[in-house]
């Protein structure tokens, strides 16, 4: 293995880290709440997929489509059902409300679809392209592509429109931005709708790589990718991004070393150092408490 | 018509009855201002008329409609602003996007014409528009915070402590910018610790005391009264 292919795999993995670390930042950043079940929309998204090309027959373009309008829905549903009657609530309840639902919908996947790993499709059909000499996977480079758009397109929409403007405003006092006219739960729902679309995409691009669903398949993807955002400094845009990129480094720098089973263990290692280091997380803000 | 007629309004936070019962008007024009110690209901009873908390029973009628049950951004859209207790800038965005968030509710042609009116009234605004909120002084986040609050267009102003925390000096300037918004036709409810500065250019005032008003008069009486004079004015 060359190191551009390395540095390739740790690209694409950091980035599907990256991306599903974007919606736990963005509702970490809106209303303070891990959301625990962020991991299992992504399964949800995988199963979509599934379900379309392999029980369907469908084309490859739906499947991304309706995963991606799948996980929305799934995300603002879940807001709407589990979180948003809590609002006022201790942050503790709400907490343990997102592992409830965490749990809800690995047990719900796993009665509808069963315990064993469904094989999700290849989405396109040339796995590699030659650049100069060197074959490079395709899978690769469209998954770095789409986060790197992602995210800037995420970043304009942030810091530019009023909505984004909306969110940051809510995200640093909801109260007063009520008293802006600002409508807090349509602009909670669409953070929500904003954070799952990129899981439904991060789930398009995970079956891309992996190519299979599984109940279970959320919960480390989940877990890492919180532990990126932590990282970078949860509630941060850029953080989240740089937090993913450097979670999947670590993970394809270590198995590059033929360490691979202690993957997982430098991921969490990673975070350790970080929280003793800077706990605020690389590019996060000291938070000050509101009086 | 009054512009806003609260009648024997009842909030509690829990088992705690923070305002019982009181009733006031406003009338097109004026400067009202409620004076009273700490936890008197002033503040609780503005944050209830942005409806920002629920009353217990009594009537907010603003312009003939009720507003009881209204949510708070459904309010600022009918004309009514409240420039909260501490300000309560964005601090992480910059002086025009808060303005920006001010005017949530208008169109952007409305913004554009509504902001060079609030810069106007407060160049050092215009001088900071790329600043964050929070590197601001403690003056120039009270400017903010009214100018982020006439960037809806209210025509009734409600304003809750804006001199608190502020040097004398600068509170005579935001005074003075109160009156002068009145001047220039917007109705003002003014909440304050300081009576004596409040009274001065209040045409109305009420005295809240524990959830109730012990007396109302115009703004020249009660800085004349006796009573009001030992609770409030020191001496």
């Amino acid at each position: 293995m060359t190191f551009l292919t390395q540095l390739l795999n740790g690209l694409q993995l950091g980035s599907i880290y990256a991306l599903v670390a974007l919606g736990y930042t963005m509702v970490y950043g809106i209303i303070l709440l891990l959301n625990f079940a962020h991991g299992d929309i992504i399964m949800v998204g995988a199963y979509i997929s599934w379900i379309v090309m392999a029980k369907l027959g469908m084309s490859p373009a739906l499947a991304v489509v309706l995963s991606v309008a799948g996980c929305t829905l799934l995300g603002v549903l879940i807001d709407k059902v589990a979180y948003a009657p809590l609002r006022n609530a201790p942050r503790l309840s709400i907490l343990i409300t997102a592992i409830g639902v965490s749990y809800f919908l690995e047990n719900g996947a796993q009665l509808v679809f069963g315990a064993d790993a469904k094989v999700v499709p290849a989405f396109i059909s040339t796995s590699t392209i030659k650049v100069g000499g060197v074959s490079l996977s395709l899978n690769a480079i469209i998954t770095i592509i789409v986060t790197a758009v992602c995210t800037v397109v995420l970043q304009l929409l942030v810091q530019k429109t009023k909505l984004g403007k909306a969110m940051r405003a809510v995200s640093e006092d909801m109260g007063a931005a009520r008293l802006m006219g600002i409508n807090v739960n349509t602009t909670i729902s669409f953070t929500f709708a904003l954070g799952s679309a990129l899981a439904g995409i991060g789930a398009v691009l995970y079956s891309m790589a992996y190519s299979q669903a599984t109940p279970t398949m959320g919960i480390m993807l989940g877990t890492k990718a919180f532990v990126a955002a932590v990282l970078g400094g949860i509630g941060s845009i850029p953080g989240a991004v740089i937090g993913g990129l450097l979670v999947g480094f670590a993970e394809v720098f270590v198995s590059a070393l033929g360490l691979s089973v202690w993957k997982d263990a430098v991921v969490f290692l990673l975070l350790i150092i970080v929280l003793v280091v800077k706990p605020t997380g690389i590019l996060g803000r000291t938070m000050n408490e509101k009086v | 018509m009054a512009l806003l007629s609260v009648k024997d309004l009842h909030v509690s936070y829990g088992a705690i009855k923070a305002v019982q019962g009181i009733s006031f008007d406003i009338e097109q024009g004026e400067i009202v201002t409620l004076i009273g110690a700490n936890g008197a209901g002033k503040s609780t009873t503005l944050n209830t008329i942005a409806g920002i908390v629920k009353p217990d029973s009594g009537s907010i009628e603003f312009k003939g409609e009720s507003l009881v049950g209204v949510k708070a951004h459904k309010i600022v859209e009918k004309g009514l602003a409240l420039c909260p207790e501490g300000r309560r800038v964005f601090s992480q965005m910059t002086v025009a996007e808060n303005l920006q968030m001010g005017g949530y509710t208008r169109t952007d042609s409305e913004n554009a014409e509504t902001l060079q009116v609030v810069y106007e009234r407060f160049p050092r605004l215009k001088e900071r528009m790329n600043q964050t909120a929070g590197t601001l002084s403690g003056g120039e986040q009270q400017m903010l915070a009214m100018g982020r609050a006439l960037m809806s267009k209210p025509e009734l102003l409600m304003l809750d402590e804006p001199s608190m925390g502020l040097a004398p000096i600068l509170v005579q300037e935001i005074f003075d910018i109160i009156e002068e918004l009145n001047k220039q036709g917007t109705t003002i409810l003014l909440v304050e610790q300081n009576a004596s500065m409040a009274l001065s250019i209040a045409n109305r005032g009420y005295v809240l005391e524990v959830g109730h008003i012990s007396k109302t008069g115009t703004g020249q009486d009660l800085l004349h009264d006796d009573d009001v004079r030992k609770a409030y004015l020191g001496g």
